[in-house]
């Protein structure tokens, strides 16, 4: 595993691994914000960010704090504690530095701590064993795969909301049938990528 | 209101899948198999009981200002816990969850009853309020597992006894991730058609 390439992890996060479609990590946002393009837009960016900093910031706290000290089990307790404050961090400086991106971002920053999409790609990472590298290549990369989703996804709901279906179908059902087809086409990206090269 | 309709309550109105619609990952990650249903549920049902006695007893000594912190390392703790005692007694259980056994910390369900149940109400409603909620966890849980096991593999084979058997033709697609799109949402819209009658008849 460790010696996989740059551009296989990129793939393998965006496509084959898929957070939303194939983890099944992340889909209180999927159905939660999916409603309209804009405020679909603002999670996926949140997300990114947030996804890429923690996989930095784990990486480092697993291998020279948790690891050599024999404290693997404390993993999720601290993981959990470095994406709460990170996520506060990242408030904080943009509220500074760039106050147009924190109105937009303003409302999902705080709903990514308890997003399972980012402490679930922190610990695939550690699972998978991956590098320095390969850690920040596959947190970009599974922040990049749920942006596609979330933005396809908004996309049809936005268009299918005229539709007219029958009542018990509308809102959250339909949202999962559109999600079946979507995932049947994600599911078979790991026959078109060819994976370990 | 009773304890028993209180624990009922969880199973009914406020399933946590079909009612509030919460924890979602969990449900349709693990429910491959109906062993691995139970299993979850049973992971989570602990995480779920400790945690809301434990803030509830305490609910008077922490300070609503840190309460999201508080409650975010108490359910992070029994998580841990529990990981633990999954890794060292039922390995095969342990791998098949993976690192959804982890992500238990992060399930609203949790996070949503210490928030709205147990930081208001006594331990013992609590208790059965915990209960309730992990039994409704059990039922969705066990109900998807059941119909993708069935469809995917044509039979269901529970800690090593095959419970039912059918002579189909086995849809792999049920087991892969699309399959637990389509049975949620069908399961939604059963759900969702109750709901309307129900309100039809004014109740």
């Amino acid at each position: 595993m460790a010696e996989e390439s740059i551009l296989s992890v990129l793939m393998q996060g965006v496509f084959v691994q898929n957070l939303i479609l194939i983890q099944f990590l992340g889909l209180c946002p999927f159905i939660g914000v999916t409603k309209d393009t804009k405020s679909s837009a603002g999670m996926s960016l949140a997300v990114i960010f947030v996804v890429t900093m923690a996989s930095v910031a784990t990486y480092l706290i697993y291998t020279f704090l948790l690891d050599p000290m024999g404290l693997q089990f404390l993993r999720i307790i601290s993981f959990i504690v470095v994406i709460a404050s990170l996520v506060q961090l990242v408030e904080f400086v943009l509220r500074k530095m760039s106050p147009a991106i924190y109105r937009s971002l303003g409302i999902y920053l705080p709903l990514i701590t308890t997003n399972c999409a980012v402490l679930g790609s922190v610990l695939l990472n550690i699972r998978a064993g991956y590098d320095f590298a390969q850690s920040v290549t596959f947190g970009l990369a599974a922040g990049i795969g749920f942006t596609i989703v979330l933005l396809i996804m908004a996309g049809l709901r936005e268009r299918s909301s005229f539709v007219h279906v029958h009542s018990s179908v509308k809102g959250v059902p339909h949202a999962f049938f559109f999600a079946t087809l979507l995932s049947m086409a994600f599911v078979n990206y790991f026959e078109v990528i060819p994976l370990g090269g | 209101m009773g304890v028993w309709d209180e624990f009922l309550r969880g199973i009914t109105r406020d399933n946590p899948i079909f009612g509030l619609v919460l924890g979602l990952c969990p449900t349709l990650a693990v429910t491959t198999t109906l062993e691995n249903a139970i299993g979850m549920s049973a992971a989570t049902a602990f995480v779920l009981i400790c945690s809301n006695v434990l803030i509830s007893t305490f609910r008077k000594q922490i300070p609503a200002v840190v309460r999201i912190p508080i409650f975010i390392m108490t359910i992070a703790t029994f998580v841990t816990i529990i990981s633990m005692v999954m890794e060292a007694y039922f390995p095969s259980m342990f791998a098949a969850l993976g690192v959804f056994l982890s992500l238990i910390v992060v399930n609203c369900v949790i996070m949503g009853r210490a928030e709205a149940y147990a930081s208001r109400n006594n331990t013992l409603y609590s208790f059965i309020d915990a209960l309730g909620i992990s039994a409704g966890f059990l039922v969705a849980l066990g109900v998807m597992g059941s119909i993708r096991e069935l469809l995917g593999t044509g039979e269901i084979v529970t800690f090593g006894y095959q419970l039912i058997s059918v002579p189909i033709d086995p849809v792999d697609y049920m087991i892969f991730p699309p399959g637990a799109f389509l049975t949620i949402g069908v399961l939604m819209m059963f759900v969702n058609h109750y709901k309307a009658k129900k309100l039809e008849r004014g109740e």
